[in-house]
Order: C-alpha cells, then sequence, then structure tokens
C-alpha cells in the first residue's frame, strides 16, 4: 500500500511520474496547469531520482525535447492545456510517424483561441482526432479523479513503450485544479543505460561498433517504403483497439436510457444516474477511460441488451457525441447535452436532460 | 599498367571518413554541405566518438544527412534541431550531441530555439550552414539572403526597405541579411562562436580545426555551446558553375559574413 496524500491533481500527475522513474519533464506554463512543473521543479527530482525538469522557451520546444529524449529511449513526459496542445501538435506528428513514445497530459481549458482559463472537454477533437498532419492516433486516457490523474501516468508510460507511440492524459481545468485523497504507488527506479540498450534496441544511445546506426525519423520519399510505413502504423493502431480499450459501466446491467461521459462530466453523471434511479428511471452510465481507441464495443453490446438510447455529456458542444453516434450507426437515438465557457453542468440539468432529449414524456 | 594495378594500399594517399556510409550524396555537384560532412565526420573519427555520438538532422538540403553519417540520428522538425539536442543531452549527458542546419532552419522558423538553446549553455556542438539562400524549396529568400541578391520570392533582389519612385521609400520590405551568429556570440551560454568556409583546401583545414573544437570542448566541458558558422554555396540556387559559385561567395557572402573566431574560451575576440 502505497502513501495516501490529500493533492491537486496537476500534483498527483507530477508525483506520479517521479515516483514511475520518469527521466524528464520538458514543459512550459499555462493556465490551468503550471502546478505541474511548480511542483516538480520545488520537489528538486534530479536529487530525488535523477529525473531532468526544463522549462522550455515555448511549447513548441518543449514538444521537440521529448521527441528526441524520448527517441534516445528515455521516458520523458509533458504538460499543458488547450492553446499550448495546439502548439504541440507538430511535435506529436513527428512523434507518430518517427514511433517515439512519449506521455503528454492536456489541462483542458475553454476555447476557441485562447478561450478562458476554465474547465473544458472541448480538446475532444483536438487528442483523439488527430491535431497534427497525416493518418496516426494517440491513445488517449481520460482521468476522473486525482487517483487516476496519478494512475494513469504509469499506464500512459506502459502503453507508450508497449506501442512505440504517444499516450496522452486528457483532464480538464477541474480535475486538474481540485484535491482529493490519493494513494501515491511506490518509488520505482529509473532505468539504467544497459537495461535501456537491453529493452528497446531501436533507442538512439549511439551506436555500438560494428553494428548498424539507427536512425529516428519521420520521412521517407520513397512512396512504396512510406505506403507500407502507414499501413505498418494502422495495423499497430488496429492492435491497441483490439487489446487497449478500456471503459467502466454504472447501474447499466438493466439500462434502458445511458448517459455516455469521461472525466469530470462523468462524476456528474453518475450523480445524475442516482437521482433518475431514486425517481424510478432505469438510466446508466458508460464512461470511457480510454477515449482512443473509443468503447464502440461496449455501445454496440449496450444496443444488443436493450439500450433505446444515448445522452453524450460533454463539457462542450458536442465531441464526442459523434463517436457515440457512430457506434449507434442509426440503431438508437444519440444526443447530446453540454454546458461551455467554463459553466459546469448540474446533475439535475443533465437528468433533465435526458427525459426531454432521449426518453420523451 | 591497368587500374587494377594501382588500386593498392600502398598507394593509397586519400579516402573517405569510416564514419560516411557507402551511400552516394544527395547534394548538388559543388555544394559544400558533402565537405562539411566530410569533415565532420573525420573529426568524429579521430576524437574516437562514434559510439556515442547523436546527430540531429534538419529540414532542408541535409535532411537526409543521417542516411550519410555512420553514427545514431535523429530527424527534427523544421528549426527544432536545438530542441532536440537539448532533449537528448539533458537525458544523456555523456553522449556526444550535434545538430546540423541551414540559415532557414537554424536563423528563421528556429530561432527562437536557437536563441534559447545558446542562451541556456546547453553543451552541444551547432553546426550552422549559411549559403543565403532555401536550397530544398527551390530557391527563395533566406534570413541570410544579401541586400540585392536574386531569389525565387526576391526575383528583383532583396530590398531591406522599399525603393524610392513610388512615394513608399523607408517603408518596411524584406529586412536586412541576419547575423546570427554575431547576435548569439554575445549570450553567455555560449563558448565558442566562429565563421569558417570550404571554398578552397586551405579553409576546408582551418573549418576542420574549428569543428574538432567545437567538439572536443563539448567532450571535455560541462557547458557551453560550440557554434560553427560555414559559410556556403549554393551554386544550384545562386543559378551559376560551382567555380563561379565559390567565386561569388569569395566577392559578396564574406564580406557581409567575414570569416574568423568571434568567441573563444567564452570570451569575445577584439578585432
Amino acid at each position: 500500500m502505497g502513501e495516501l496524500k490529500l493533492m491537486k491533481g496537476n500534483e498527483a500527475l507530477a508525483e506520479a511520474a517521479i515516483r514511475y522513474g520518469a527521466d524528464a519533464y520538458f514543459g512550459y506554463p499555462i493556465t490551468p496547469q503550471s502546478e505541474v512543473i511548480e511542483y516538480l521543479s520545488e520537489q528538486n527530482p534530479y536529487e530525488r531520482t535523477g529525473m531532468v525538469v526544463l522549462q522550455a522557451e515555448s511549447e513548441l520546444a518543449a514538444i521537440n525535447m521529448v521527441y528526441a529524449a524520448g527517441a534516445a529511449g528515455k521516458r520523458v513526459m509533458t504538460s499543458s492545456s488547450s492553446p499550448g496542445v495546439c502548439l504541440k501538435q507538430e511535435g506529436l506528428a513527428y512523434i507518430a510517424g518517427a514511433e517515439v513514445p512519449c506521455v503528454f497530459a492536456d489541462v483542458v481549458r475553454g476555447g476557441p483561441g485562447l478561450g478562458t482559463i476554465q474547465p473544458s472537454q472541448a480538446d475532444y477533437f483536438q487528442n483523439t482526432k488527430g491535431g497534427g498532419n497525416g493518418d496516426y492516433r494517440n491513445i488517449v486516457l481520460a482521468p476522473s479523479s486525482v487517483q487516476e490523474m496519478c494512475d494513469f501516468v504509469a499506464l500512459g508510460f506502459d502503453l507508450a513503450f508497449k506501442y512505440r507511440m504517444a499516450a496522452c492524459i486528457l483532464s480538464d481545468g477541474a480535475i486538474g485544479q481540485m484535491m482529493e485523497k490519493v494513494i501515491l504507488p511506490e518509488q520505482k527506479a529509473r532505468m539504467t543505460e544497459e537495461e535501456i540498450k537491453a529493452k528497446y534496441p531501436w533507442a538512439l544511445t549511439g551506436r555500438a561498433r560494428g553494428t548498424q546506426h539507427r536512425v529516428i525519423t519521420s520521412l521517407d520519399l520513397d512512396s512504396a517504403k512510406m505506403e507500407e510505413h502507414n499501413r505498418a502504423l494502422q495495423r499497430k493502431y488496429k492492435e491497441v483497439e483490439a487489446n487497449e480499450t478500456r471503459y467502466e459501466m454504472i447501474n447499466c446491467e438493466d439500462a434502458e436510457y445511458v448517459f455516455v461521459a469521461y472525466g469530470s462530466s462523468a462524476r456528474i453523471a453518475q450523480k445524475s444516474v442516482q437521482l433518475g434511479r431514486e425517481a424510478g428511471l432505469k438510466v446508466g452510465l458508460l464512461r470511457p477511460i480510454t477515449l482512443w481507441p473509443y468503447p464502440t464495443k461496449a455501445i454496440d453490446d449496450l444496443i444488443k441488451k436493450g439500450v433505446k438510447g444515448f445522452l453524450s455529456v460533454e463539457l462542450s458542444c458536442g465531441q464526442m457525441i459523434e463517436d457515440v453516434r457512430l457506434a449507434c450507426n442509426g440503431r438508437v437515438k444519440a444526443e447530446h447535452f453540454g454546458r461551455v465557457g467554463g459553466i459546469i453542468h448540474t446533475p439535475e440539468e443533465v437528468l433533465e436532460a435526458m427525459k426531454k432529449q432521449i426518453i420523451g414524456e | 599498367m591497368t587500374v587494377q594495378d594501382i588500386i593498392k594500399p600502398e598507394n593509397l594517399v586519400y579516402q573517405k571518413s569510416k564514419l560516411l556510409t557507402n551511400k552516394p550524396f544527395h547534394y548538388c555537384p559543388g555544394c559544400g554541405h558533402g565537405t562539411v560532412h566530410r569533415i565532420i565526420a573525420e573529426v568524429l573519427e579521430e576524437l574516437g566518438v562514434d559510439d556515442r555520438t547523436i546527430g540531429v538532422s534538419p529540414v532542408g538540403c541535409a535532411v537526409m544527412a543521417y542516411d550519410y553519417f555512420d553514427v545514431d540520428f535523429v530527424e527534427a522538425a523544421h528549426g527544432r534541431a536545438p530542441a532536440c539536442a537539448t532533449g537528448i543531452k539533458r537525458v544523456w549527458p555523456d553522449k556526444i550531441v550535434f545538430s546540423y542546419q541551414g540559415d532557414g532552419d537554424l536563423a528563421a522558423i528556429g530561432t527562437c530555439e536557437t536563441i534559447h538553446t545558446c542562451n541556456r549553455g546547453e553543451n552541444i556542438t551547432m553546426i550552422f550552414v549559411n549559403n543565403g539562400i532555401y536550397g530544398m524549396t527551390g530557391g527563395q529568400m533566406a534570413p541570410t539572403t544579401l541586400e540585392g541578391m536574386k531569389t525565387a520570392t526576391t526575383p528583383y533582389g532583396r530590398k531591406a526597405t522599399l525603393p524610392a519612385g513610388a512615394g513608399f521609400d523607408g517603408i518596411p520590405n524584406n529586412g536586412y541579411p541576419l547575423h546570427i551568429t554575431e547576435l548569439i556570440a554575445h549570450l553567455p551560454g555560449t563558448k565558442y562562436v566562429t565563421r569558417q568556409a570550404v571554398y578552397d583546401p586551405a579553409h576546408v583545414r582551418n573549418a576542420k580545426k574549428a569543428i574538432k573544437k567545437a567538439f572536443e570542448n563539448q567532450i571535455n566541458g560541462k557547458s557551453g555551446v560550440n557554434f560553427v558558422e560555414i559559410v556556403s554555396n549554393c551554386n544550384s540556387n545562386w543559378k551559376m558553375e560551382p567555380v563561379a559559385a565559390n567565386k561569388w561567395l569569395v566577392e559578396n557572402m564574406l564580406p557581409e559574413y567575414p570569416l574568423g573566431d568571434i568567441k573563444v574560451d567564452g570570451k569575445l575576440v577584439e578585432k
């Protein structure tokens, strides 16, 4: 059993990176996630574990530091919030093309543009549908508690290195800023040079004499090779879809109507389920934990079990609803409800929306 | 006597560095990149650090430099090579890390990364090949393009300000040739800053000495950027034959970008 602490989500994310044995964090301050780099700087991780913490000159520089340090076989993390994540998309496309593992966190604020500093879930598209150029995917994990902000660091690194791709921890200003109990894991040792060389033969550590030099690049001007590279990436993504889809179902066994919500919206929708059940409605909650890969099959299974409609509850004008509808494929009703601009929906208005938009009177 | 009779070890007077692969350069005949590559490979071989060197290639003509060097390499996004080099050096402080960039990469789109990497004093070697033009994209204006120089995007010559005659005299236009090397030399984070050329054998030898010093400083030091600018040519986009391009370089590029050490052991060289 690890150490029990009361922490902000952003602090838990930072502490989890140190305890996982991460080698470096490269970041740039932006509200509402500046606590990540502040906490790391205050903790002196270089003295605790040898972990490097560097405040870069921009999000662009930070993600490119992550790209190259990841290419060199190290466990590297960055974090930002929505407008900053836009700037990271260039590096993320290179990371995808060159197949470099890394973890990045997006503590989402409202947009578009400078938007607002209050919580939002309007970066769903940005993180699940790409953002950078080309046909690529990032694994997207959606914590709905401070505990998951902590736990998904380890999960993110494990998946990133298993599949050699970026793992995104997609939260929002509410999860990042709120304080909750969190059980911190034991401190893990950072990997040694010998361990990295043995485990990751692709990593740029300086090629041993008499062996082939290694190149990490996203470029190939030979069309046939580039087509095969893209096909190989897609095969990898299919494997991730098959093996790594994660979700949670609450009160779905006998549900006729289901809320679909992730992150802080899932916390609110869970209360709406309770209120609905108290009023005699057979409602449940599907909480996607991975937003990519998306739990399409879970929705399909619920429809086959008799669910008659879904309400996608998001702090956005309707982004995840597109994936819910794709999963429904016109078979049952699927609608969106959400508040934006930094306003967070109440459990009562979410339940009301389910009654009005899905159940009908 | 046949050719086979001549190819004997005792007749060998010159060969390519073992750290260059057998892949033929894609560079245009007459281009300086091949010479700069060769010098870097020779230096890394002489210093015996090939098994702990990691290079960072740019976007531009040298984008596929990784095909030619037999050392580990990462290919950076346009302008981000100094950030990439920073990332690697911070997590592997004992590795030898160098970036290789052209003028558009280092002094236009990557100016921010260049300045801040130099200002942090990363213990790396930065190679900057300045030929005053964008080569890969077909000869557009670079930040280092000379005033009056014709490029695909300054077809009437680069003009810092709009010309007189139409009532716009003095209004900003293409700006001035950017002396990024002098600029970063004034940052406390740079240790060794020099400008060299490779247009003739004497200057190739000087450039090699400079590049060797830039790597030795990294090997022996803990902090401070070692920055070598090479004033080079682009005969294809300058639309000149190689010999004429080198003559043009001496007559036009060198007055704007004079050769020599600018900063040695952290101290500006007095002129």
